[in-house]
């Protein structure tokens, strides 16, 4: 009993907060609406069972994603009410591709509900006695190794790419070179003049 | 008795909102990564409620898979608006076919 409220409080706010996202004014505000969908999908995925990706989507989403939203959005300084321009003028295209993409989606699952085409054999079928945690790491690091460090690979990719495209160099600025200072000998600052009397030093 | 349907009707809805936010917000181009954040969560949704209850660990192995594409599309879609924003002041999306060349 105690499931099924847990799921409808969840999957209640979730949606709500994905309105709100997607509707309010002031980004900040969606960013923080966002952030609420994900805590609120993570209760939905523990109630799954599903308690690794739970806490990864608090951890990523939460923590690194919604983050750099909030970082970008703080950071420009955009006219929003400019932003809004189009808003209402698109509202009818858009409700009516969302009606005939929802409409679909509901078709699909009532056809699957009906009852599905078999789905064979499970791939890795779930144990039990396994902790959730033990089971996904017996079969990523085996059956989809490659496929982790291609992932892997995504990751690094993305990060380098994000350096690279935002570092700029700035002109008009006078940086201090390491290696020049400690490269410099006394004889390249230095020189002896034998200096005759009389005579102003040529510098 | 929440059954599997009950996880896909909701992540059918997000999915449908995230693309109902795109249109919504065709200017905007920040809420329209957002918009495509609520899509993959709700792609996530269902592959880990597939997950469950069809007792198989793939659909959570792919869920992880997704994270880590959406968490690569947000840094470099951002980064991107960035220089963008960097050079022109704005992020008008609808000035974007100006960058021709």
């Amino acid at each position: 009993m105690i499931q099924a409220a847990a799921f409808y409080l969840f999957a209640t706010i979730v949606i709500a907060s994905g309105v709100m996202t997607i509707a309010s004014r002031n980004p900040v505000h969606s960013v923080l609406w966002l952030i609420l969908a994900f805590f609120n999908a993570a209760g939905l995925m523990l109630l799954l069972g599903a308690e690794f990706i739970a806490m990864l989507l608090v951890i990523v989403y939460v923590g690194a994603v919604a983050v750099l939203f909030l970082f970008v959005v703080m950071m420009l300084d955009v006219d929003f009410a400019e932003m809004r321009a189009g808003f209402a003028k698109y509202l009818p295209f858009g409700t009516l591709l969302a009606i005939v993409l929802l409409a679909e989606i509901v078709f699909a699952i009532a056809a699957w509900n009906a009852g599905s085409i078999a789905t064979g054999v499970r791939a890795a079928p779930t144990n039990a006695a396994v902790p959730n945690i033990e089971a996904l790491g017996t079969v990523l690091y085996t059956r989809y190794l490659y496929i982790f460090e291609g992932a892997g690979l995504v990751l690094l990719v993305a990060m380098i790419g994000a350096i690279v495209l935002t570092q700029r160099t700035r002109s008009g600025v006078r940086p201090q070179n390491v290696s020049a200072q400690v490269r410099r000998r006394p004889e390249d600052a230095t020189r002896n003049v034998n200096q005759p009397v009389g005579q102003g030093v040529e510098l | 008795m929440i059954g599997l349907g009950h996880y896909l009707v909701v992540a059918a809805i997000l999915f449908v909102l995230g693309v109902f936010g795109i249109f919504l917000n065709r200017k905007n181009i920040i809420v329209i990564l957002m918009a495509i954040e609520l899509i993959l969560l709700a792609v996530n949704i269902n592959l880990v409620a597939f997950s469950a209850y069809l007792g198989d660990m793939v659909g959570q192995i792919f869920a992880m898979f997704v994270l880590t594409v959406a968490a690569g599309e947000a840094a470099i879609g951002l980064a991107i608006l960035v220089i963008y924003f960097r050079g022109r002041g704005s992020i008008a999306v609808d000035d974007i076919n100006q960058m021709k060349g």
